[in-house]
């Protein structure tokens, strides 16, 4: 701009469209090189980088469990030993549960979140960028350390004192205990800025009851984070010096105990499971209604189902722990509240089935993952209603029926909902539609390979197949049946193969998507796919749940933000009134190198406690570089 | 799509303090993450206690005498802390600067105390349970008060530079001015736990 | 639906019985017995409310979509069928609750004296002893647990190394063993027969390996189990299992086991005083007969990897005897 004085040529509000566009670029945007791509905070590119490593962990996983299924397709099978074998259920679990559901969960919040709620980046960018790479850093080191065969053989909840220093010998569990670390300092931040983003950036006129329901879900998980990962954080800190200086925390012969490890670990593992699920009901929620055409009946209804979820979720942990002997009493109480959990999920699955009673059901691929997730979680949902009865647990506990149970919650709850929600998105994050018709064949093959792969787990744990036997003798009658699922595992596997060639092919020749190709509601259809760096040209005022479909012509916005400096709009917790322009941080490498820091600190930390003296002094200089101001426009007032 | 424009920003200030701002509420959900930490450390002092059949195990209850003075100094610090907080809010800048070295001292003598603390205790982590509960808290406690201080003395540090005059850093003096509050609140539990609750 | 099918049919046909051995759903004890009725109930009533579900999304997705649709979203009608669905939902987990709660009580109910037996997990066998106020007539075993039919046996459940969780489903549902702590168990067999189990929390490198049998029989079998194994090892021996015995009190072998009425007196390993009368050796893994204990002594480590027990180098004519020796140890 050359005319003008510079008081306003800083503001958006005389700027013709494609000056304006210009401008944002020039301050949002970043330069290529590989300099520019370790300093990035769009929180665009951090979710997409989160998404896409969090499946690559999938797929790793999924690799590891074809191995599992080879070597119990047969009794006594010879392919992998029990030591591998135990290595290997133990990397499936920890990794599908800490460096995928919960990860991918949140990077598509952290994709979305930002754009559903109408603002221009993530609140604490940089903290969102240093928790990619904490979770990329825990994320090789645990398959670093698999692959030099000192992969974790606990199990993935590590139960003491197996992973206890007299048991657990070697570095193993102490890898896994360290890589829990890794995940939950990603997670902790990632929650933290999704809780702030939500409550205090929120665009103009989306008061608390115009929140999109994913958006609601995202915040309630990010509060379960919050409060359930410091009982992990404690639980393997301690852990981890019970085996490094000797500590007695679990140790019976000194005064400590074995079922405390359980305690604090279910205290955040069973919170986990909803950390996981909450979003994809969110997910569920979102395609129900754009492809139903209806908003989901019950809003109101649904996130006090939420709310209850959340609050439950604390109260459930001990029936992890219902056959370890604990009193008789307290193993009533947590059958009653696991028996109440049914109450939220029945209530959400009856708002869904009115709105699809009531709208005109669109039979496209994101939509039929929604049917086929509740097909499959309900039957979940029902299984763990009886895995929350004390004496049925009794007879199904730590057996195949478990694995049924809880993979057709994860896969069928979760999964399912996500591979939707990738079919829905993808437009949004590149611009290409993903193929329709592979769609459906990826559809098929994967709710068909699944229920074919994991329904013949619960006959198998009632006919008394424990869980985590790297094989079983050959008069057991259980080989028939273990090499039917190992078959269908098949299916599901090429069901999978076919998603990610979707992927790939789609992302370069998908035919092109426009703005809004489903004809959905929510705000991150109201601008370009994929989104600018600076998500909206001018912040969209909100002035009811649905704003895309009010008018689909017209989108009212808000006008005066300086376009010189990275600035977003601060708005109030419950009517979001506007109350501040405020500056978001600029692109900075500090993040990097404090992940790098807190890395060397953690993974040093296994071998020797001094790492923890000697590493604060990088950590507390890259941090200080990190908040040192620069002298940039973001940092005036 | 068409763009109406319902609403002008302009007129709003291009800072936001207090509760208005998102530094106050990423420090709220820090302090709630590490509340949560700590009140899961306290459960398993008491859970540790509820099975022990005597408490503490092998060893008589700590001295008081460190564990009160930490008390007492912090409970003091309080003081030049809401100062400091007031001062920023006022953006006074010299006040500002004083209190933050005043500040800075009150974190280092904490750190001392709690040198004698530790032997006070009459064990080590690695005897037994208790010992390893009681230096857990201890430990927790004083990453807690070398984390405040490190951050108390990179902004002292900053306030006298050219970017301290900036309402920014009266923000940032503010929100490190509440963490500290919370670093003395938490004490108090563990205090009573570690120190009375074995005298019960 | 043909995978629920099949559930079902296992369910109410017995399939389950045929597979004998292991199984909850083939009960022959009073808690597994309980267990099978609820969870017979429970399957129900979850595979009706699924049938429902279904059936209702199946039609809400093909019926014909009237114009007033979006009037009738929220309409009443909706709110009534949604909160009568949850009020339904309430009343079912409610008396599935109350169901549970009685189904416990009546397990935990006990019918005159109990028999105690200790049962100890190791890495990775279980050890089994017979208490009794008389140390002369205790005794101790492996992997083998003998029970009087009809009667309430209280299992005793400790571990000295790490969590086991003791599990013969066709008497009762599991029950941990954890360090540092004293758990029963109380199981009460309603027929004559051999019941197999094995560990059920994952206990390191051989957890798959770790199976236990529950032998019940008649009062007057279980009397005369009983005082055959009281008694010292037989003195009744041909050569070549005297020559047996010889090699091991010579070898390693006694450092680890106890063979009572000979000076081996090692308690790491099982005791071997009647191996010969148990139905298995390695805890479940090979039925017991002269060819497979000689199997195991020559190569432990082959057949049950990472096991405690080491190669101890033997002649052919040792091994010979060894396995001779083990095989009159009845």
């Amino acid at each position: 701009m050359t005319v003008g004085s510079p008081e306003r040529d800083t503001r958006d509000s005389r700027l013709t469209d494609s000056e304006l566009q210009r401008q944002l670029a020039v301050t949002w945007g970043s330069a290529g090189g590989l300099w520019n791509a370790l300093s990035n905070v769009d929180h665009k590119v951090i979710g997409r980088r989160y998404i896409v490593t969090a499946f690559v962990f999938l797929a790793l996983g999924g690799v590891l469990s074809l191995a599992m299924r080879l070597q119990l397709s047969q009794p006594e099978a010879r392919f992998i030993g029990p030591d591998r074998y135990n290595q290997i259920f133990t990397m499936h679990g920890t990794n599908m549960m800490f460096l995928f559901a919960v990860p991918v969960m949140e990077a598509m919040a952290v994709y979305l979140v930002p754009l559903m709620v109408g603002t221009r980046n993530i609140a604490f960018p940089r903290l969102n960028a240093f928790s990619y790479w904490m979770f990329l850093a825990g994320g090789i080191l645990l398959w670093v350390a698999f692959a030099i065969d000192t992969g974790p053989d606990v199990g993935w909840f590590a139960y003491v004192p197996l992973a206890g220093p007299q048991y657990g010998t070697g570095k193993r569990a102490d890898i896994w205990a360290q890589m829990i670390t890794f995940t939950e300092i990603s997670a902790l931040a990632v929650s933290l800025e999704l809780v702030v983003t939500i409550l205090k950036q929120r665009a103009p006129g989306m008061a608390l009851n115009r929140i999109p329901l994913f958006v609601w879900s995202i915040l309630v998980t990010s509060f379960l984070v919050i409060l359930a990962m410091p009982a992990i954080m404690i639980a393997s800190t301690s852990l981890i010096l019970d085996r490094l200086v000797g500590t007695h925390f679990f140790n019976p012969a000194e005064g400590g105990d074995v079922l405390l490890w359980q305690h604090l670990f279910w205290f955040f593992g069973h919170p986990e499971v909803y950390i996981i699920f909450l979003p994809a009901v969110g997910m569920v929620s979102t395609i129900i209604a754009t492809f139903t055409q209806r908003p989901v009946f019950g809003y109101l209804a649904m996130v006090m189902a939420l709310i209850t979820t959340g609050v439950l979720a604390f109260g459930l942990w001990v029936h992890h722990m219902f056959v370890a002997g604990l009193p008789r009493l307290g193993a009533s109480f947590f059958t009653a509240s696991s028996m109440a959990i049914a109450l939220p999920a029945g209530l959400q699955i009856f708002c869904w089935l009115a709105t699809i009673w009531w709208g005109r059901p669109i039979f496209r691929t994101p939509f039929l993952f929604v049917l086929g997730f509740i097909f499959t979680f309900v039957i979940g949902g029902m299984t763990g209603v009886m895995v929350a009865s004390v004496p049925f647990d009794t007879q199904v506990h730590d057996t195949y029926f478990v694995v049924a149970h809880f993979h057709y919650v994860l896969v069928g709850g979760a999964l399912f909902p996500l591979l939707g929600a990738i079919y829905y998105w993808f437009p949004k994050f590149t611009g290409r539609m993903m193929s329709e018709r592979l769609g459906k064949w990826v559809f098929g093959l994967i709710v068909l390979g699944f229920n074919l792969t994991f329904f013949p787990m619960h006959i198998l744990g009632l006919q008394g197949m424990p869980r985590r036997i790297y094989t079983y003798q050959p008069e057991m009658p259980w080989g028939g049946l273990n090499m039917f699922i190992s078959l269908s595992a098949l299916i599901l596997t090429t069901g999978f193969l076919l998603f990610f060639i979707d992927v790939i092919r789609s992302a370069r020749h998908g035919k092109s998507a426009g703005a809004n190709p489903w004809r959905a509601s929510t705000l991150e259809w109201a601008t370009p796919s994929p989104p600018p760096c600076y998500n909206f040209q001018r912040i969209p005022v909100v002035g009811d749940s649905t704003p895309v479909w009010t008018d689909c012509e017209v989108l009212t916005v808000a006008s005066g933000l300086r376009v010189d400096r990275r600035e977003l709009l601060i708005t109030g917790v419950v009517d979001a009134s506007p109350e501040a322009r405020e500056s978001s941080p600029d692109h900075s490498v500090w993040p990097f190198w404090t992940a790098i820091a807190t890395a060397l600190v953690l993974i040093w930390s296994i071998f020797t406690p001094w790492a923890v003296v000697w590493g604060a002094v990088p950590v507390a200089t890259a941090l200080t570089g990190w908040f040192w101001p620069k002298g940039k426009p973001e940092d005036e007032s | 799509m068409k763009e109406i424009v319902v609403l002008d920003v302009s007129p709003l200030t291009g800072h936001c303090d207090g509760s208005a701002s998102p530094a106050w509420w990423g420090t709220l959900a820090f302090m709630l993450i590490e509340g949560t930490g700590f009140a899961l450390a306290i459960v398993i002092y008491l859970y540790l206690m509820s099975l022990a059949p005597m408490w503490p195990i092998g060893v008589g209850p700590p001295d008081l005498g460190a564990g009160t003075v930490m008390t007492l100094l912090l409970a003091t610090s309080l003081i030049p802390n809401l100062l400091v907080s007031r001062w920023a809010k006022q953006r006074v800048t010299l006040k500002v600067r004083i209190g933050l070295i005043f500040m800075s001292f009150f974190g280092i003598a904490p750190l001392v105390v709690r040198i004698f603390e530790f032997p006070a205790m009459h064990i080590k982590w690695d005897h037994n349970a208790y010992g390893s509960v009681v230096w857990l808290l201890l430990g927790l406690h004083t990453t807690h008060i070398l984390t405040d201080l490190v951050e108390t003395l990179v902004l002292t540090c900053l306030m006298f530079t050219r970017h301290g005059d900036n309402p920014r850093r009266f923000g940032d003096v503010g929100d490190n001015a509440m963490y500290w509050n919370f670093v003395v609140a938490a004490w108090i539990p563990i205090y009573v736990c570690i120190y009375w609750v074995p005298r019960l | 639906m043909k995978v629920v099918k099949l559930l079902l049919y296992l369910v109410l046909s017995g399939v389950a019985g045929c597979s004998g051995l292991q199984s909850a759903l083939d009960v022959h004890g009073m808690p597994a017995t309980h267990l099978k009725h609820l969870m017979t109930a429970f399957f129900w009533i979850c595979a009706i409310v699924w049938l429902l579900v279904i059936v209702t999304l199946i039609y809400a997705l093909v019926r014909s979509h009237t114009a007033d649709a979006s009037t009738q979203l929220d309409g009443p009608r909706t709110r009534i069928a949604v909160s009568g669905a949850v009020a339904a939902t309430s009343v079912i987990i409610t008396g599935l609750t109350i169901a549970s709660f009685y189904t416990t009580r009546s397990i935990d109910t006990r019918m005159g004296d109990a028999i105690t037996i200790a049962v100890k997990g190791e890495q990775w066998w279980w050890r089994v002893r017979y208490p009794n106020p008389d140390w002369v007539l205790e005794f101790e075993t492996a992997n083998e647990i003998h029970i009087p039919v009809g009667r309430d046996v209280r299992l005793q459940l400790e571990s000295a190394n790490v969590i086991h969780s003791f599990w013969v489903p066709s008497l009762a549902g599991k029950q941990d063993l954890v360090p540092g702590r004293s758990n029963t168990l109380l199981i009460r067999a309603e027929r004559p027969g051999v019941y197999r189990g094995q560990c059920a929390e994952f206990c390191g490198l051989q957890h798959s390996h770790m199976g236990i049998l529950v032998v019940a029989e008649d009062e007057a079998s279980f009397s005369r189990w009983l005082a055959s194994q009281r008694v010292v090892r037989s003195r009744t021996m041909d050569d070549e299992a005297a020559a047996g015995e010889r090699v091991f009190l010579a070898k390693p072998c006694a450092a680890c086991h106890t063979v009572r009425g000979t000076f081996a007196t090692g308690i790491s390993g099982p005791d071997l005083t009647h191996v010969g009368s148990r139905r298995t050796i390695g805890a479940g893994l090979l039925e017991t007969t002269r060819g497979s204990l000689a199997a195991w002594i020559a190569d432990p480590q082959t057949l049950k990897p990472g096991n405690n027990m080491p190669m101890v180098p033997l002649t052919s004519d040792e091994l010979r005897q060894v396995s001779r020796y083990m095989d009159v140890l009845r």
